[in-house]
């Protein structure tokens, strides 16, 4: 007879080598069967917040190469590197002039409450650079707390009027997102609460399902004329952005600078969103980084490089992800997902609340249900309340400012006086994809793939 | 004294600044506009009572946005005439292109023609009187406000419409997703009637007309209805 202690042990042992035996499936992993087991249950496909989650060539594939005997670095304290940007210097009259490269993206009032509105233009005013409003119109709380705001004209028109057009400082032809181009805007009924419905004149409760096509326009020649409406309601002052998800990047460049863009927006598919599909989230557009090549390329041929600006938004992170940026050509970069990480989105402090809505901070993308226990991506009063948005601004103007900080680290390390002054050159890529995407050369060779030399 | 201003002379940016100026002021004046040949966003962003009179035919968005104003156009408009207007009136005395009267708030749009193809797209709230007939995919995703079309309409009307009314003397080619007929009340052929008068329409009995709107069954996503989707 085995004591107990022994039979323990014996139980111990047995499951241990069970476990070593167990072999999980590369196609079905845990996550694939519950995925399947999840679309069986409910017959609807996956639909949530945050951007792709999948592994994909990034700016972190990329290394600067620095100062050393061939370049000067700049001395880190004492010599000044410039962060100042310039938008709209095509047309408008009135060109936005920015402190930082750093922007805050587009994300409607409906996606995210009106104190996390809020909280963006304050911390975004605070370290002198602009916001941006959504698909949904401008609330008078995020005009009242942005210095700077560009006024988005999405296919949906909600809360489209020649009044804001007036009052906003630029305005964003949306034709599409990082996350989805070629998708529409989507809020689920949860988040439809009486204001949002009024703002938008649809009615409360219903899940909306935005246009993914402009209603008055197809195609950049239409485009051109619309864009030429836009100038003529605000007399030509407002700089004029045409936003578009990474996809046909250089030829899509091409024709938004044909179509009489002051600025194009470019958003990788690492962008992310309030509420889409995940299918469409992980498999349809390009990453950031091969499509802010394109983007550049397309805008040298056209010898409108630096004449139209580029932004480059989608899964920019760090300052090292903004200098990388810029070094491959952009003008300025836009944060969506850090600036709500900044607000306080995920916070560990939460864990428990996250628990109770079956989620874990870190984890939590299910910002289309409108239960978010830090009151941002939420339409719940209770929840909103919650939300603290002159705490929530500071926290963003001080993760602007760590953004900015880090960025000029980076230049002042490759000799530069503007952060402007980065260039491919100063690039270098840790991986054959990288080089072959953001074509700057391997890292301690000249090989670039796919680029024969003459 | 109307106030006269020849496209010839001067451009379509001196014009649309010349009305701008008097945004907001309540001016009630009256303007001429001759020779507009086919320009495009003529008397755009308009936002004082004025009675404005385009001599010709217009390009596209001619009315864009307006606040307020009494604009005719006598002859034909282009794409989006009156799109994202907010109040006002805007009347056509020809036939108006593709999206008339697109996403547009309030006011009142009167198409003596004909329409193109998406009249009223995603309407919010105008109501828009076509005295001829409407193209395919009028009325589509129309959010609130009336569409009165006095002929026949094309293909797929009122396809994923949200509160909007629509009306139609004539046939209908088809109904778009989740558009269907609804009773003609007494409260609907009232309204209907006020809007012809409103709009200067006679010659069309308010008997004669169907109403059409939505079935409300996309209006939350559910797994049966994953054909229409």
């Amino acid at each position: 007879m085995p004591t107990d202690r022994k039979r323990r042990k014996s139980d111990r042992q047995n499951v241990a080598e069970l476990r070593t035996r167990l072999r999980e499936s590369a196609s079905f992993p845990r996550q694939v069967i519950a995925e399947i087991q999840r679309a069986a249950r409910t017959g609807i496909y996956d639909i949530r917040g945050f951007g792709a989650k999948r592994r994909i060539p990034t700016f972190d594939d990329l290394l600067f190469l620095g100062a050393s005997m061939s370049r000067y670095p700049l001395e880190g304290y004492r010599e000044k590197c410039a962060t100042n940007v310039t938008l709209g210097t095509r047309y408008a009259n009135n060109p936005i002039e920015l402190k930082i490269p750093v922007t805050v993206a587009g994300m409607s009032f409906g996606a995210l409450s009106a104190p996390a509105k809020e909280a963006l233009g304050r911390g975004a005013t605070i370290a002198g650079t602009s916001t941006t409003t959504g698909d949904g119109g401008m609330t008078p709380e995020e005009r009242e707390h942005s210095k700077i705001l560009v006024y988005q004209l999405l296919p949906s028109r909600y809360g489209m009027n020649p009044d804001d057009l007036r009052r906003a400082d630029a305005i964003e032809v949306v034709v599409g997102q990082g996350a989805k181009p070629g998708g529409g805007g989507m809020l689920l009924g949860q988040k439809i609460s009486a204001r949002v419905a009024k703002m938008r004149d649809l009615p409360a409760g219903i899940d909306q399902r935005s246009a993914c096509r402009h209603p008055d326009w197809t195609g950049p020649d239409d485009l051109k004329i619309k864009i030429q409406e836009l100038r003529e309601i605000t007399e030509w002052e407002k700089p004029i952005y045409v936003k578009i998800g990474a996809a046909r990047t250089y030829y899509d460049t091409a024709l938004a600078v044909k179509a009489g863009a002051d600025v194009v927006v470019l958003d990788g598919m690492q962008g992310g969103t309030a509420a889409t599909q995940d299918v469409f989230i992980e498999h349809v557009g390009i990453p950031t980084m091969p499509a802010l090549r394109q983007a550049v390329e397309a805008l040298q041929e056209l010898d409108m490089h630096r004449k139209v600006q580029l932004i480059v938004s989608g899964g920019i992170r760090t300052g090292a992800d903004v200098a990388k940026a810029l070094a491959m050509g952009a003008d300025a970069v836009s944060i969506g997902v850090a600036a709500l990480i900044a607000l306080g989105d995920n916070a560990p402090e939460l864990e428990d609340d996250y628990n109770e809505i079956g989620s874990s901070a870190g984890y939590y993308d299910d910002w289309h249900e409108g239960r978010d226990p830090t009151g941002i991506s939420t339409q719940d009063d209770a929840l909103a309340a919650r939300f603290d948005p002159v705490l929530g601004g500071r926290r963003l103007a001080n993760y602007l400012r760590v953004l900015t900080l880090e960025t000029q680290t980076l230049a002042r390390a490759n000799g530069k006086s503007h952060v402007h002054s980065l260039e491919p050159e100063d690039l270098v890529a840790l991986t054959i994809e990288a080089a072959a995407m953001a074509k700057v050369p391997l890292a301690g060779t000249d090989w670039i793939p796919g680029h024969a030399k003459f | 004294m109307a106030v006269e201003f020849d496209l010839r002379q001067k451009s379509t940016r001196e014009l649309n600044a010349a009305l701008h100026r008097l945004n907001g002021s309540g001016d009630t004046g009256t303007w001429r506009i001759r020779n507009p040949h086919g320009l495009h966003t003529l008397a755009v962003g308009v936002d004082a009572p004025l009675t404005i009179d385009i001599e010709g035919h217009v390009g596209y968005y001619c009315a864009g946005m307006n606040k307020y104003a009494r604009i005719t156009i006598h002859g034909n408009a282009g794409p989006g005439v009156a799109e994202n207007m907010m109040s006002g009136v805007v009347r056509v005395t020809g036939s108006a292109s593709q999206y008339a009267g697109a996403t547009a708030h309030g006011g009142l749009l009167v198409i003596e023609g004909d329409a193109s193809s998406r009249c009223g797209i995603s309407m919010k709230g105008v109501d828009i009187v076509v005295q001829g007939v409407v193209g395919h995919m009028s009325a589509f995703m129309a959010q609130s406000g009336r569409l009165v079309v006095c002929g026949n309409a094309g293909d797929a009307l009122g396809d994923s419409l949200y509160e909007a009314r629509v009306y139609v003397r004539g046939t209908v080619a088809s109904l778009g997703a989740d558009c269907v007929e609804k009773p003609m009340k007494d409260k609907h052929k009232q309204e209907l009637e006020g809007l012809m008068n409103e709009a200067g329409i006679t010659g069309a009995d308010a008997a004669e007309f169907r109403r059409f709107g939505s079935a409300r069954t996309l209006y939350n996503f559910n797994v049966d209805n994953a054909d229409a989707y």
